[in-house]
């Protein structure tokens, strides 16, 4: 039975390409009707996840009659750019332009992610390379940090920022991210797996603790900072520092989009458009990156 | 593992420890920036929330030494409270489990794909959990006038003679909250499995071949799970904390508060007293509860996780 199919599919002269060979993939326990079942199941799944997004990538697009048009329509019928300039103009004339919003959070963003890496990079190696008192209990409790989300212990943290008089600064929320226990934890797996011996030749070289992370270290685990840039981008961009920043030229975009949103339908176009810079940006990081981060999470599982 | 400070014979354990200690000077310069960060902003709000908790203080006021009544009052005096739990609990239940299962589900199916599609639907799937706030989008599907994407489609195909008001009427704003959240569950965990399967030796699957492994489910239960249980017990501390924080997608799908509570979570309730009222003790009484839920649940599900193909 499956032998026939097999041949059938062949015959369809597409067997060169991938999809032909996996749909007649050699191996016994698979059928080419389970193939293509599956195929179609995922299609269905990836229809659904990208429903939602489709209509705020054309939405963005929309000119004005098309976005309050009855019933309203999934895809754009003459796409126009004007939401876009619309939201540097509506910005420009505002007390605190469009650009000085992006500044904010590409200043937080940057500054917070080079820290969290070369933090976190510093103290992956000795915690996944040597064992020395503490070193056991360090990594314990990051994982168990991990078991926590970080809004629960908001107040407090509010609290210790205003003591340290960060709050209304861009560091109260670059700090925390210093520290993100996520970065560490998939930094640590990660510098694990590269071999002792590079380690065991650079320490007869006579090098420091320093060097070797430096010189053998960092350049062998390119697709963990590369990770732990976009774990940390990811948790900063969408910030709107809600608690911690008031004054309106030190917030950050998420925030500006928060106030766009509440600011009534006539702003509908602008906040399409601006709520797709704010989607898009992240996910491209991602694309660039995803071969590297899938990299850094084959090493992301907990052990016992 | 590369020892630091070789044993030296005729020293005590102690003595061993602070031969050590010294020894490893460098490296414990190289952790402390790290730690110092980690322990300012994380393990000290956790003492002082439990701290706190055990105070009545309100800001202007010093904070005054109360015992329990904090978590007497939650309990006993606070309704909303116990709906908040309640809510939290019907969305976690939905939200952690499906969210972790369809999480594997995924990753699972796309794993023996060509690079490019499995390179494709990865990003697909993982798109709506990249940006916080990608939800917002449902605020306009969802909404509860007739041009609402949804009502306009369902009143046209004449399935109901009125709009529905998906994000106020209280029927209906967990399940749009449980929807939301679903859409947005295959995040960091997906990822991690999708790269664990892609670990899992071509070896092992030809060998259980071989031995008589007939169907992609049997290949799956004595091959593939045994095989990713870090990948897994990771996942599932990610699934369980994230499904037990919501309270963003509820404060910008049904507004603060939601009708009836329906779907204030403890998160809400949290901040509501926390930055609101100003009531720090009290917050932080709930914040402490919060805080044990999560940490006893993902220990007791790691336990049985480690478990799986045993």
């Amino acid at each position: 039975m499956a032998g026939t199919k097999t041949e059938k599919v062949r015959s369809l002269r597409f067997s060169h390409t991938a999809i032909g060979r996996f749909l007649t993939n050699k191996r016994s326990n698979r059928s080419v009707k389970g193939s293509l079942m599956l195929l179609i199941c995922l299609l269905v799944f990836a229809i659904i996840s990208l429903f939602p997004v489709v209509f705020m990538v054309s939405n963005a697009f929309k000119p004005i009659n098309e976005l309050f048009i009855y019933p309203p329509r999934l895809f754009v019928i003459q796409p126009t750019t004007d939401n876009f300039s619309d939201l540097f103009t509506i910005l420009e004339d505002s007390l605190v332009p469009f650009m000085r919003y992006l500044f904010n959070t590409l200043f937080i963003v940057l500054m917070g992610c080079v820290g969290h890496i070369m933090l976190a990079s510093m103290a992956a190696f000795p915690l996944s390379k040597f064992r020395f008192p503490g070193s056991a209990f360090m990594s314990k409790i990051i994982v168990y940090s991990l078991m926590f989300a970080s809004s629960v212990t908001a107040v407090p943290t509010y609290m210790i920022m205003s003591k340290l008089n960060l709050v209304d600064t861009y560091w109260a929320v670059i700090f925390p991210a210093f520290s993100l226990p996520l970065g560490l934890f998939l930094m640590k797996n990660f510098m694990e797996q590269v071999p002792t011996a590079l380690i065991d030749a650079a320490s007869i070289d006579g090098s420091s603790y320093f060097g070797m992370l430096w010189r053998i270290i960092m350049p062998a685990v390119k697709p963990a900072w590369i990770t732990l840039f976009i774990v940390c981008f990811q948790s900063l961009w969408g910030n709107s520092a809600g608690n911690f920043i008031y004054t309106e030229s030190r917030k950050p975009l998420a925030a500006m989009l928060q106030n766009l949103s509440g600011s009534g339908v006539a702003r509908t176009g602008v906040v399409a458009a601006s709520a797709l810079f704010m989607f898009i940006v992240p996910l491209a990081a991602f694309i660039i990156s995803q071969s590297n981060v899938m990299e850094t999470m084959a090493t992301s599982g907990i052990k016992e | 593992m590369a020892e630091t400070g070789a044993g030296v014979r005729g020293m005590t354990k102690w003595q061993y420890t602070r031969h050590t200690i010294k020894k490893s000077r460098q490296l414990y310069m190289m952790v402390t920036p790290f730690m110092l960060f980690f322990t300012v902003f994380t393990v000290l709000p956790v003492g002082m929330s439990i701290y706190l908790s055990f105070m009545d203080y309100n800001v202007l006021q010093p904070p005054k030494f109360i015992w329990f009544k904090n978590y007497v009052d939650l309990i006993l005096d606070d309704a909303i409270f116990l709906t908040a739990v309640k809510n939290t609990f019907i969305l976690a239940l939905f939200i952690g489990p499906f969210g972790y299962v369809f999480s594997f589900l995924m990753a699972w199916l796309i794993n023996e794909l060509p690079r490019v599609l499995r390179t494709i639907l990865t990003v697909i799937f993982y798109a709506p959990s990249i940006s916080g706030n990608a939800y917002v989008v449902f605020t306009q599907l969802f909404s509860g006038d007739p041009y609402g994407f949804i009502n306009s489609r369902l009143l046209n195909w004449g399935l109901i003679s009125e709009p529905i008001l998906w994000l106020k009427d209280s029927n209906y704003m967990m399940a749009v909250v449980i929807l939301v959240s679903l859409w947005m569950s295959l995040g960091v965990g997906f990822l991690s499995f999708i790269a664990g399967l892609q670990g899992v030796e071509k070896a092992q699957y030809e060998a259980a071949e071989v031995d008589g492994i007939k169907n992609r489910w049997q290949e799956l239960w004595y091959v593939t799970l045994p095989n990713m249980k870090p990948q897994l017990l990771f996942g599932a501390v990610m699934s369980i904390t994230n499904s037990l924080a919501v309270a963003d997608i509820t404060v910008a799908l049904n507004g603060f508060p939601s009708t009836n509570y329906a779907t204030h979570t403890i998160i809400n309730h949290l901040n509501d007293y926390g930055i609101i009222r100003l009531e720090m003790g009290y917050a932080c009484s709930i914040a402490v509860i919060l805080f044990f839920i999560m940490l006893g649940l993902n220990v007791l599900i790691q336990k049985w996780i480690g478990k799986v193909g045993t």
